[in-house]
């Protein structure tokens, strides 16, 4: 049989069209953050069928539902470690990670922490609305102090969390924050964040036009100023993309705070991968072997 | 009967009980002996008290038995509590110079050794338990060459000096018995045959290797942490990617996400990271990702009695996760099954794309086995259903994941395959995968998906054997018990035949599916049944009544944190049929 050589066909934004249409409000902020993706898989030019897309549940995390990649949406802040364990059994998949601050922040904090420590090759890419939307609007681990929402109805009296500070901290190895009105901007983060071999965390302000009243659009458009546009700013010094994460206010850094590339990633890290992707490889020891195993009894 | 010899070695965590029982256990299989293990312990690294007993013989040895017939007391805490078990031909062998012996049983030989005379002890701390084995092999009629390589082996990461000052300790300690204690009446028989001894942890890791697990997760929890020791440490040269997660919830969730890339993925824990599971169990359900999740049963509830068995996790597998969806649950029956268990269960949730667990309890796990090696078969049947794999994806309709189907399985794709991308979901989906959760809501849709993943049942149903009987059916007592108590059970329905009653035994090792009306149809000739489960409220009895409406007659629970003795049965049948009790707790004499 004469073998053809398949010539690929390029990919485009209509190749990573969902079966359905978002049903996020009109307005909403994921929107954006859904474009800058497809967008950014275009530019790069990946096959749809070797993205993996995984969420845990929220507005945000209804996201693999309207791209179209291999998609999985799992549990209520589940989504890193289901897709830790996706990406080691089949490391040459790109595995997208997709949720919302009250999926990542709060219920799935835990491992949030853990899949940073241990810098496994993903995108993590939270739509941060300060808010629980799905819910209808309660406090997240992202609110501001005194914001009134259904839970709190006379101001939160929690501290927020920091986002970058944590993923800093915690040891992720390329740390981001996005804005979803600046499309370009993001883009070129996300496209960033694929091609960094290991954890790659981008916290977008993707506002919840509906619930959240505080932190919307007009409120962060005059505040949010990049990285980038700053000459002197080094996203290879921690200590620098700490202390820009404490900044909040007036003005907000948005853009590439940090990034090293001199830590092996997780699948690289472990030599049961030397042989290729889990799943492809032999899932029968060798005679040997199992005789070894055996002995070791005797 | 059949015949046995018993040994129990106690002293205090720390004191060295496991080494004695390792030579012990290597000697008596490489003499082709069966043997059995049971290690009873405390949740403390040094201190308290450690009791462990092997007991072996020339026949299948199901259970450690009824008594003791060599007792090594390391300290004086062990000869107080435990020398009233020795009978007449018993024999306890102690430290003199450390240990007052208490007032033995008529028949009883205390075997004191004044260990300073025959050892240097400001060397060597734990010179009196190698003086013991020594002395106990020589009574046992074990020649020292035996006992001398399996020392050598047993040092062998030692230095020379190590292993040469191990011999010549055992060698003073075998030649002081020779000359100043009695031989037991029965010494050890030999023959030619050799068995492999494991405990039930490494039998279910290897399992899990035989059945092709790719990946195995964990958070380490008593008494389900062996699994993960044997998969760490083998992992790396049969190519098995063993991960410890943050806590369960990360390990089953893991798991998932390996097993839906498409490889076999298996993780284990005891109930209280079982309960952390739960949810991701119906994930693993909805969205049809296949995994297998070891549940090693131990004292609950709560954080309960870590290191103690019992049998109080099966109404935890049965409602596990909310909603109903298919599970398949078994019990291996004893160590050799939980290996064989493994790829059999693996198997089954592959074709039917659903959950299946192991439920397996502290006494299987941490007791030891002698097994037929020809058992450990590594290259079982591995069925993976049906599965679109790299190979093979040509041109074919448009991909529906959740297709509609009569068996209620849908082909499932590998990740990566061209042509087949698709959302699986937590969430109720269509054939598509599109959520009909939100925004698409559609009674029609919901209704048709539960009954298609309900459809399952049967298919699942069909692919596992009803139980049957172990002796005659027309038996005067039937006793009935499910996973680890098959070994106990199978003994004492032999004693009670000595005494005359006939009785067979029901054990039961596929929870779900039961086959409730096959064993309706069994019992529907039994004269007397009883339950017998390591459990305070007869967890399987209310379920097989929950099942098929039957009540059996009477019920041997125990739930004090120790395994069954064969005694403690034969006496509580004897009890049940003069019309006694119909419901006994046998108490436990052995205060560990």
């Amino acid at each position: 049989m004469a073998t053809e050589v398949e010539i690929p066909k390029a990919m485009v934004m209509a190749d990573f069209k969902g079966k359905v249409d978002p049903d996020w409000c009109p307005g909403c902020g994921d929107f954006g953050v859904l474009a800058a993706v497809q967008k950014a898989l275009v530019e790069l030019q990946i096959p749809k069928h070797e993205v993996a897309t995984i969420s845990g549940i929220g507005c945000s995390s209804n996201f693999p539902g309207f791209i179209d990649t291999y998609g999985m949406h799992t549990l209520h802040g589940r989504s890193l470690a289901v897709a830790t364990g996706m990406k080691l059994a089949n490391h040459a998949m790109t595995v997208l990670v997709t949720g919302g601050d009250g999926d990542g922040f709060g219920i799935g904090g835990n491992h949030f922490m853990h899949t940073m420590r241990r810098n496994v090759d993903l995108l993590y890419l939270v739509m941060d609305n300060q808010i629980y939307g799905l819910t209808t609007g309660q406090t997240s681990p992202t609110s501001r102090l005194g914001m009134k929402t259904k839970s709190m109805p006379f101001g939160n009296i929690e501290n927020p969390i920091n986002p970058i500070s944590i993923a800093l901290a915690a040891g992720a190895t390329f740390v981001a924050r996005g804005f979803s009105a600046d499309q370009k901007h993001l883009t070129e983060l996300i496209k960033r964040g694929i091609e960094h071999k290991g954890f790659s965390f981008i916290d977008v302000f993707s506002p919840c036009v509906t619930y959240n009243h505080d932190n919307t659009f007009q409120w962060f458009r005059p505040r949010v100023k990049k990285l980038e546009d700053n000459p002197e700013y080094d996203p290879t010094d921690w200590g620098a993309a700490m202390e820009k994460s404490l900044m909040w206010g007036d003005e907000i850094p948005i853009g590439r705070f940090f990034e090293r590339t001199d830590l092996p990633t997780l699948h690289a890290a472990d030599p049961v991968l030397n042989a290729g992707p889990l799943v492809k490889q032999d899932n029968r020891i060798p005679p040997a072997m199992a005789r070894s195993f055996i002995d070791e009894l005797m | 009967m059949r015949q046995s010899f018993t040994v129990g070695i106690g002293g205090a965590a720390g004191q060295g009980v496991a080494t004695p029982g390792d030579i012990f256990a290597k000697i008596f299989s490489r003499r082709g002996l069966h043997l059995n293990a049971y290690n009873a312990y405390q949740s403390i690294i040094r201190g308290g008290h450690t009791f462990l007993t092997i007991r072996t013989g020339p026949d299948k040895i199901s259970n450690t038995g009824d008594r003791i017939d060599l007792l090594i007391a390391l300290n004086q805490d062990t000869m107080d509590r435990h020398l009233g078990l020795l009978s007449a031909g018993g024999a306890c062998i102690y430290n003199s110079e450390l240990i007052t012996p208490g007032a033995p049983a008529a028949g009883v030989q205390l075997c004191p050794i004044p260990v300073s005379k025959l050892a240097d002890i400001t060397r060597n701390k734990v010179a009196q338990n190698t003086l013991a084995i020594g002395a106990a092999l020589s009574m046992m009629g074990v020649g020292f060459a035996a006992l001398e390589s399996v020392l050598a082996e047993q040092f062998r990461k030692k230095e020379q000096s190590v292993i040469d000052e191990n011999v010549s300790l055992a060698r003073a300690g075998y030649d002081y018995a020779s000359q100043n204690f009695k031989p037991f009446a029965w010494p050890l028989p030999m023959a030619e045959t050799r068995y492999a001894v494991l405990s039930g942890n490494a039998a279910m890791a290897m399992g899990g290797a035989a059945a092709g697990v790719k990946f195995y997760s964990a958070y380490p929890m008593s008494p389900s942490t062996g699994v993960l020791h044997w998969m760490a440490e083998h992992g790396r040269k049969a190519n098995i990617m063993v991960r410890q997660v943050e806590d369960e919830i990360g390990v089953i969730n893991m798991a998932i996400g390996a097993a839906h890339a498409g490889v076999r993925a298996m993780c284990a824990t005891s109930g209280g990271g079982f309960a952390l599971m739960s949810e991701a169990l119906g994930l693993s359900a909805q969205a049809e990702i296949p995994i297998v999740v070891i549940d090693c049963q131990r004292a609950g509830p709560s954080t309960g009695v870590p290191t103690k068995t019992e049998q109080g996790d099966l109404w935890q597998m049965l409602g596990a996760a909310f909603g109903d969806y298919p599970r398949v649950i078994a019990a291996p029956l004893d160590i050799g099954d939980c290996f064989t268990l493994i790829p059999e269960i693996f198997n089954i949730a592959d074709r039917f794309q659903c959950p299946g667990i192991v439920l397996c309890d502290l006494l299987l796990s941490e007791g030891r086995l002698s097994v037929d090696p020809k058992l450990l078969d590594f290259y079982p049947e591995i069925d993976r259903g049906e599965l679109i794999s790299f190979n093979g994806s040509g041109e074919h309709e448009p991909y529906k994941r959740y297709k509609i189907t009569e068996s209620g399985v849908s082909p499932r794709v590998i990740p990566g395959v061209p042509g087949h991308t698709h959302t699986v979901s937590s969430d109720e989906h269509d054939e598509d995968g599109v959520l009909i959760s939100d925004e698409y809501t559609n009674t029609v849709k919901r209704r048709a998906m539960m009954e298609k993943r309900m459809r399952k049942v049967d298919g699942i149903e069909a692919s596992v054997p009803p139980p049957q009987f172990q002796g005659s059916p027309d038996a005067e007592v039937t006793l009935i018990g499910w996973g680890s108590t098959y070994g106990v059970i199978d003994e004492a329905c032999e004693l009670l035949r000595d005494t005359g009653i006939s009785v067979n035994h029901l054990p039961i090792r596929w929870l779900v599916p039961l086959h409730g009306d096959a064993i309706l149809d069994l019992l529907r000739g039994a004269r007397h049944t009883i339950i017998v489960e390591n459990n305070y409220s007869g967890q399987f009895a209310r379920y097989l009544r929950s099942e098929t409406s039957f009540v059996a007659d009477g019920h041997i629970r125990k739930y004090d944190g120790e395994p069954f003795m064969p005694h403690h049965i034969v006496e509580a049948v004897q009890d049940q049929l003069a019309g006694r009790t119909k419901l006994s707790v046998p108490a436990h004499e052995i205060m560990v």
